[in-house]
């Protein structure tokens, strides 16, 4: 049995049904990384010996009829910026060299401890999640498995590749502006940000903390809609998740949608988007016309000023957020007797930090300072606000929003790099979502001339994750490519 | 002299002793004398991933300060991150309150009432906020010499309350007044024990009028406060006098040399970049909350020394110095109201007792009330031997170390065989003699009225203090006319 043929929800049934053990699962799970990982470089550190400690433990278990949690022996790859106790967490960057947390982040602690999956590693990602193709990895890029001389995204670049190269069947990311979306679009493959507030942030090393938010990646609407609800909950420790009820998503996911209405906005369809793109979202489009959903025309007029605000936001936030790691306390220091304390801080962070992230935290510096605080600062945040009331607005027409999730497919690695502004233009069809702090869906739709994938993404109101679920299951039953994986573990073996 | 008159205004950062648990974590508060770094998760020591969760009795806390203080509480509020790099903040920014840029303080406005030579004067204040105390800094002797520098982040996370007055203090002894009247409200809100080692810090704007400020800092107990603007003001009238023009500057209080030093002149202004932290929703609070903290708030100092005035008779002066510590004051109300045949002059000499000898005896001692032996039936014995004649005055004054050793009376005053003479044959040999021994004085009797007084004293001396001073006055008026 190929655990690669399988979803996790598929792969679950088999475990508790023991037509396999796990011991064999994870074994097969490092063999494949083992296969494909120079080639694509999902992963920043590996924790082979602890997994597989961990799945003969549950072996055992099963053994004994003892096993619990609803995702009993699961493999699972976590991004390297939420805190797994005692494992490397060291959100791509050389300044938390060698770090393990002492704690655990409550996702891990839900999806580890209580229901019993088993991280394999920790995935590749753009220093503290800064960047659109992790590119911007102290550890090096990872690279797309359907074209090696391509980006896979990013941030949570490693996430997406792992899943699908074959070397996992799911993962976790996180979202400030894309960075689950853009490289599951890029990788073709299924990533979910929740609403704001849905998933506990706490364990979540922040970038921009007023946007983060944990997601799942799969290969399938289902295995997205299964984690989301292992995920989703009021944390005591997080005081900005809500206590809103959690739905059972992976319930009426083929719900038939003939009453919805579907929102397109002109404004996503304009300039800056590829052909290719374009043809794709719009046969997706039509799917879901022919599956009865009402499709209607909305407009979100502030649009256009989203990459602005999101940048000067984001940049803020880490600036200050990124201004705990002096290396006094973890992480590697610069260290010189002769140097006095601030020199020792500044050293650290101006040798250990890269280029990007000590760009945004330059910017982050300036925008907050005297004087520019509420040129900048307040002004975004009052932009922010119109952006929210758009949404608010083009809800009250339809039930969800679709929309292409990138302007393009997966670009070449380093045709990007010199140029910082068009590539936080990449951003532009997913960060006015953070901003307004909605869930969205990402969906694999089909290929372009380069048999690169196209994502089609699906915005949802409010806390209204299973409505976006359902849709994005409908139409990926329709498309019937979701099992499609590049060829690269099949190829070596 | 309007040309040297003094501006003084005060920032006063008090730990919220009495909570249970840390301002935005569940770490145990009572971390003093805990060992270095134990009193720690990954909250307070800032680790990466980890989020604030708002402590709630903090804010009934400073609900309880506010509505002590008159302030005007803010009803909705963000807490803002205030950012500096210092080894002392592990997360390289304060979780604070910031009045401006959208921001609010706790409580706006508010006043303490002081007394100086008989006079009243509101000190009025600008606000008061809530903020996470830093973690503590340890060095081998003083700052200057210490080879290295030690974090202790026990404290980090604790909360603080800040009380920021306006520019309205003209003395060091005006200061010192605000001071105590603070730490006797804080004391009977019941929020914190600022008798605590490192329980308040302050910071004082000081300034000659018609000159720039300097800012001391790192004044780290009240007594300290008085004598470190005396310091400066002292600095700054120097010298004006030698011509020198003043600089707006931070300098440091140092409590071992009794100086206050300049630091290095700062090449640009601070920047906090204050803004709102995200990390927690903002906090509301509601009315309902406000009146129900207001039900449970005790008798404040001013309105209780006004009924100590009425109740018991006593002078606005004595009401003032006997309602400042509220633990002597319970023990008054609690010990005369014991003894159902108190009149107005007993709750006089009670109220003498706790503010003479006993508070000498405690702050010789640097005790509290609490923590002495003290009963108040002892006190009430005490007065009754001297009402009932048993003992003298005198006599009693003696006691006073047995008797706070928790000693009973009537022990106290068998060991020490001691009792009140009033037989007027017994004393008239003993005036008798003192008469003879003391004819200088004796010769000064007419013109001196004092002499009285110092032979009535070789009488006390001669008997031990056993003697009645009345009998003896009586009888020695009678014997030299
Ligand atoms: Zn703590």
């Amino acid at each position: 049995m190929k655990i690669i043929d399988f979803m996790a929800y598929e792969l679950i049934e088999k475990i508790n049904n023991k037509e396999i053990k796990v011991i064999d699962i994870l074994q097969q799970t490092y063999e494949n990384i083992e296969a494909s990982e120079d080639l694509i470089h999902s992963f920043i550190s590996l924790s082979k010996e602890e997994a597989l400690e961990k799945a003969r433990i549950l072996d055992k278990k099963l053994d004994n009829g003892k096993q619990s949690g609803k995702l009993f022996g699961l493999p699972i790859a976590i991004k390297d910026l939420i805190c797994v106790k005692n494992n490397l967490t060291t959100c791509g960057s050389k300044i938390l060299e060698g770090y393990k947390p002492p704690y655990n982040a409550t996702v891990s602690d839900r999806i580890l401890e209580k229901e019993n999956a088993i991280c394999v590693g920790r995935t590749n990602m753009d220093e503290f999640a800064m960047g659109s193709s992790t590119e911007n990895s102290s550890y090096g890029p990872s690279y797309n498995p359907w074209d090696f001389n391509r980006v896979p995204g990013g941030s949570s670049g490693g996430s997406a590749t792992c899943v699908a190269s074959g070397q996992t069947i799911i993962s976790l990311g996180t979202d400030t502006g894309g960075s689950i979306r853009c490289p599951a679009s890029y990788c073709g493959v299924t990533g979910l940000k929740p609403t704001y507030g849905r998933v506990s942030r706490y364990g979540l090393i922040s970038y921009a903390n007023s946007l983060d938010v944990i997601g799942p990646i799969s290969r399938c609407v289902k295995d997205a809609a299964l984690l989301l609800k292992i995920m989703a909950g009021k944390d005591p420790l997080d005081s900005t998740s809500y206590d809103i009820k959690v739905d059972n998503y992976t319930n009426d996911l083929d719900k038939p949608i003939e009453k919805k209405v579907l929102g397109v906005p002109k404004e996503f369809f304009g300039e800056g988007i590829e052909q290719s793109v374009k043809k794709k979202i719009n046969e997706a489009i039509k799917i879901s016309e022919n599956l009865g959903a009402e499709i209607r025309e909305i407009t979100l007029p502030h649009l256009e000023y989203t990459i602005p605000t999101y940048y000067l936001i984001a940049m803020s936030e880490a600036s200050s957020n990124l201004a705990r790691f002096d290396g006094l306390r973890y992480g590697e220091m610069y260290d010189n007797p002769q140097s006095d304390v601030f020199e020792v801080f500044s050293k650290t962070r101006g040798e250990k930090f890269g280029e990007e992230v000590r760009r945004r935290i330059i910017l982050g510096t300036y925008i907050l300072s005297a004087g520019y605080y509420e040129m900048f600062y307040l002004k975004a945040l009052k932009v922010r606000t119109l952006i929210k009331q758009d949404f608010k607005n083009a809800f009250t027409q339809c039930d969800a929003i679709v929309c292409p999730t990138m302007p393009t497919t997966a670009f070449k690695i380093g045709e990007l790099v010199d140029d910082p502004l068009q590539m936080y233009l990449m951003d532009a069809l997913t960060c006015p979502v953070n901003l307004a702090g909605l869930p969205a869906l990402s969906i694999p739709c089909g290929f372009d001339q380069n048999n690169l994938p196209i994502g089609f993404q699906i915005i949802g109101n409010y806390f209204d994750e299973h409505t976006i679920l359902n849709i994005g299951n409908l139409i990926e039953n329709k498309l019937n490519i979701y099992r499609k994986i590049p060829q690269i573990i099949r190829n070596k073996k | 002299m309007s040309d040297t008159e003094v501006i003084i205004g005060l920032e006063v950062h008090i730990q919220l002793t009495n909570l249970k648990t840390k301002l935005f974590c569940s770490c145990n508060s009572d971390y003093r004398g805990k060992e270095q770094n134990t009193i720690v998760c990954p909250i307070c020591l800032g680790l990466p991933g980890s989020l604030p969760v708002i402590n709630e009795n903090a804010i009934g806390y400073a609900t309880r300060l506010a509505l002590a203080l008159d302030c005007k509480i803010n009803e909705e509020f963000w807490f803002f991150r205030k950012n500096y790099f210092y080894p002392d903040l592990p997360k390289a920014f304060q979780i604070s309150q910031y009045n401006k840029a959208g921001g609010k303080a706790f409580g706006d406005g508010g006043h303490i009432t002081i007394r100086l030579d008989g006079e009243k004067k509101e000190i009025s204040l600008d606000r008061i906020h809530l903020e996470e105390d830093p973690a503590r800094l340890v060095h081998k002797g003083s700052i200057a010499s210490s080879p290295y520098t030690l974090v202790d982040y026990n404290r980090s996370g604790m909360t603080l309350i800040e009380i920021v007055t306006n520019p309205v203090m003209k003395s060091p002894e005006e200061a010192r007044d605000f001071l105590n009247q603070l730490k006797s409200i804080v004391q009977y809100t019941g929020i914190a024990d600022l008798d605590l080692e490192g329980s308040v810090r302050v910071d004082a704007n000081i300034s000659i009028k018609g000159n720039p400020r300097s800012e001391v800092k790192n004044i780290n107990s009240f007594k300290e406060v008085e004598r470190a603007l005396k310091w400066e003001i002292q600095r700054q009238r120097n010298a004006l006098k030698r011509g020198k023009e003043l600089i707006q500057e931070t300098r440091h209080w140092d409590d071992k040399r009794r100086v206050t030093i300049g630091l290095r002149t700062k090449e640009f202004e601070k920047d906090y970049r204050y803004f709102p932290e995200q990390d927690l929703v903002p906090i509301n609070i509601d009315k309902k909350f406000i009146e129900e903290v207001k039900k449970e708030l005790p008798e404040m100092p001013n309105a209780r020394m006004k009924r100590f005035q009425e109740q018991y008779q006593l002078s606005e002066f004595d009401s003032e110095i006997l309602v400042l510590d509220k633990n002597l004051a319970d023990f008054f109300e609690k010990g005369v109201q014991q003894n159902k045949s108190f009149g107005l002059d007993d709750y006089k000499t009670y109220c003498n007792w706790l503010m003479g000898d006993i508070s000498r005896w405690l702050n010789d001692n640097n005790k509290n009330i609490n923590d002495s032996k003290l009963k108040s039936n002892q006190l009430n014995e005490l007065i009754m031997n001297i009402n009932d004649g048993k003992i003298t005055g005198k006599i009693a004054k003696g006691f006073v170390d047995e008797m706070m050793k928790g000693n009973s009376i009537s022990d106290i005053i068998k060991k020490s065989g001691k009792k009140r003479i009033a037989d007027e044959a017994t004393l008239y040999k003993i005036v008798e003699e003192v008469l003879k021994e003391n004819l200088d004085i004796v010769k000064d009797y007419n013109g001196n009225p004092r002499a009285l007084e110092a032979l009535i004293g070789k009488c006390m001396q001669k008997t031990r203090g056993q003697a009645d001073p009345n009998v003896t006055r009586n009888l020695i008026k009678k014997k030299i006319q």
